[in-house]
């Protein structure tokens, strides 16, 4: 039953994933922004981080894309990389089992899960990351997730780095039941462990956050940044919809609303992520001296 | 304290033509949320004497679907804090059928913190659809509500025993849940969505929830099986409501015993309260199934003894679990 499961772990690295990506606009040489239509031309979008230069959306990026961005160039190595998911409760939904809905996701986006972590270095400051890529399941959070992010906090604390996550996720793994809620106590649960250490925490929440990601871990960092336009939340918009039987107000759960509800630090283009990451790590940089 | 009684539930729709195990899996959600169901301040005032209720976040308001106060129990005096539905309508109505408020979270974790200022034991009864979900709860920020009480309890210096007495309904329900103890009823259910949200979402249909129930497996016996419960307590035959004198006197008596083998704990163990808090964290980060390198796993189970140099996963020991019954 498991045999889906036993691909190389190699399928799975990120210049592979470079790869599928680059074929899938072999060609074309006009993107068209998710918000506003408008064509634009694929290397000015790449060289603008894929952000619209109209009208500012931010689209959303692969965990390799956001890592290429992110990091030094060669710097990172990623760390329990063949880390992949099991089916706990033999799960069956509208006659589709778990493992054929993982393998056809891990087909489709070339990922055995989805988060990818590693160390690397942002101006050559090291840090231990832990990206999701939205692209599988939705970034559900199920074991896999929150075993990856406690596994980036040990190896944080085992090399003295901050931790950096940068989260997108539209909930639970509803497919691992409570295996997938007890992922929120998990992932804090390693933070108690990371904040014992007094180790930084910078927490960056991407289009779209909800659910128990957004209630656990992407929270609870000493700096909690958003990207532009990024919807985040606890419940989501349509669930608000249902109950309240009326239309969200306009700007209601983007980044700028938490921002302005006092929820979040701040609110980071991406074109200056690094810049401030930078700052951010310099800043931090005098107390592990300290500590050292 | 009731209006009126409350009525009884119509027979489902739904349940037509199920298999048994999806049947008995969607009447086990019928009796976990049965109207006649103790709600917690049935089993406070039943179980502890001269409980004051304390109100209030000291930020924006008081939530009446949570509820928390003072009590004594014996010799100790413990906080005890619960979900709190309505028996009725009415009732429900103005404590929102039990769906808390982002200021009841931030109660709780104000009175969460009293007790460990004082080292009273918290007590905690779950019993939620899940946190209410609307305007006002994103505006004050619902999710960092829920993630401070899970940072809070994972810290706090008490014993901690947790009680899920009819529905333990996703986030809102886990933000009383993370405890050195957590005893479910033998028909109250645990899931990290309702069924009729993962039907929704899975089925696309909320009509496929007796489906998403049985899939799901909400049980107390399925979380014991899972190492998330530590315990099951009977119910009466018919469930809770049938008799509630003793399934108020079988819950005390569950939650006596919880916190005497936690004190004796901690009175044994040299490490005393930090080696309570190690074990509790150890036991949410050991929680977990997935493949490592193509072979099924589990988290190691020496995780929180040392948080570094991780070795692949030794298998978890068989969790310990007991069926509590009535005296």
């Amino acid at each position: 039953m498991l045999d889906f499961l036993r691909h190389s772990p190699k399928q799975f690295t990120l210049s592979e994933d470079d790869k599928a990506r680059q074929r899938e606009v072999p060609d074309n040489l006009w993107v068209k922004c998710a918000r506003c239509k408008e064509l634009i031309y694929v290397k000015e979008f790449e060289n603008a981080l894929q952000v619209c230069q109209k009208c500012g959306y931010h689209a959303r990026l692969s965990a390799a894309e956001r890592i290429r961005q992110l990091l030094d160039e060669d710097s990172f190595a990623e760390i329990a990389a063949g880390i992949g998911p099991a089916d706990p409760l033999a799960f069956i939904s509208e006659g589709q089992a778990y493992p054929l809905k993982l393998q056809e996701t891990q087909d489709k986006t070339a990922l055995l899960e989805g988060v990818v972590v590693g160390t690397g270095t942002i101006e050559g400051l090291p840090v231990t990351l832990a990206v999701v890529d939205f692209a599988f399941m939705g970034g559900s959070m199920g074991a896999v997730y929150g075993e990856k992010i406690c596994r980036a906090v040990e190896t944080a604390i085992a090399t003295r780095t901050p931790l950096l996550t940068v989260s997108a996720s539209g909930g639970a793994r509803m497919q691992e039941g409570m295996y997938s809620l007890m992922q929120m106590a998990k992932t804090t649960a390693a933070l108690v462990e990371l904040a014992e250490a007094k180790l930084p925490y910078l927490s960056l929440l991407t289009d779209p956050c909800f659910g128990g990601v957004t209630a656990s871990y992407a929270v609870l960092a000493d700096v909690t940044m958003a990207e532009p336009g990024a919807l985040i939340g606890f419940a989501g918009p349509r669930v608000i919809e249902q109950t309240i039987r009326q239309k969200l107000p306009p700007g209601f759960q983007t980044a700028e609303f938490l921002l302005t509800h006092g929820m979040i630090d701040l609110v980071v283009p991406r074109r200056e992520l690094r810049s401030l990451l930078t700052r951010l790590l310099r800043l931090y940089a005098p107390a592990e001296a300290a500590a050292q | 304290m009731t209006d009126k009684p409350a009525a009884k539930p119509k027979p489902d729709p739904k349940a037509k033509g199920l298999d048994p195990a999806t049947e008995a899996a969607w009447s086990r959600v019928q009796l976990a949320r049965h109207p006649d169901r103790p709600h917690p301040l049935d089993y406070i005032r039943g179980i502890f004497t001269d409980f004051v209720e304390l109100h209030g976040d000291r930020a924006f308001g008081d939530d009446a679907a949570l509820i928390g106060g003072l009590a004594r129990l014996d010799e100790r005096t413990v906080l005890v804090l619960g979900h709190q539905k309505g028996a009725n309508t009415k009732e429900n109505v103005a404590r929102s059928f039990g769906m808390p408020q982002p200021e009841g979270y931030r109660k709780a974790l104000r009175l969460m913190r009293h007790a460990e200022k004082f080292g009273f034991p918290v007590v905690t009864f779950i019993d939620t659809p899940g946190a209410s979900p609307g305007l006002q709860s994103e505006e004050r920020g619902m999710a960092l509500a829920i993630a401070d009480d899970l940072l809070a309890m994972l810290t706090l210096r008490v014993p901690v025993v947790a009680v899920v007495i009819g529905e333990g309904g996703s986030g809102g329900a886990l933000a009383l849940g993370l405890a050195d103890r957590i005893l479910m009823l033998e028909n109250a259910i645990y899931s990290v969505a309702s069924p009729e949200a993962a039907a929704t979402i899975l089925w696309r249909n909320a009509a496929h929830a007796p489906q998403a129930a049985a899939a799901m497996r909400i049980s107390a016996a399925d979380l014991c099986e899972f190492g998330i419960a530590d315990g099951i307590i009977a119910e009466p035959p018919g469930g809770a409501q049938t008799d509630m004198p003793t399934m108020v006197e079988t819950v005390g008596g569950a939650i006596r015993a919880a916190l005497d083998t936690l004190d004796a704990e901690i009175s044994k163990r040299r490490g005393g309260i930090p080696t309570l808090l190690k074990a509790r964290r150890a036991k949410y980060m050991q929680i977990g199934v997935y493949t490592e390198s193509g072979t099924p796993t589990r988290p190691p189970a020496k995780r929180a003894a040392k948080n570094n140099g991780r070795e692949s996963g030794d298998p978890l020991p068989d969790h310990a679990t007991e069926t509590i019954t009535a005296p």
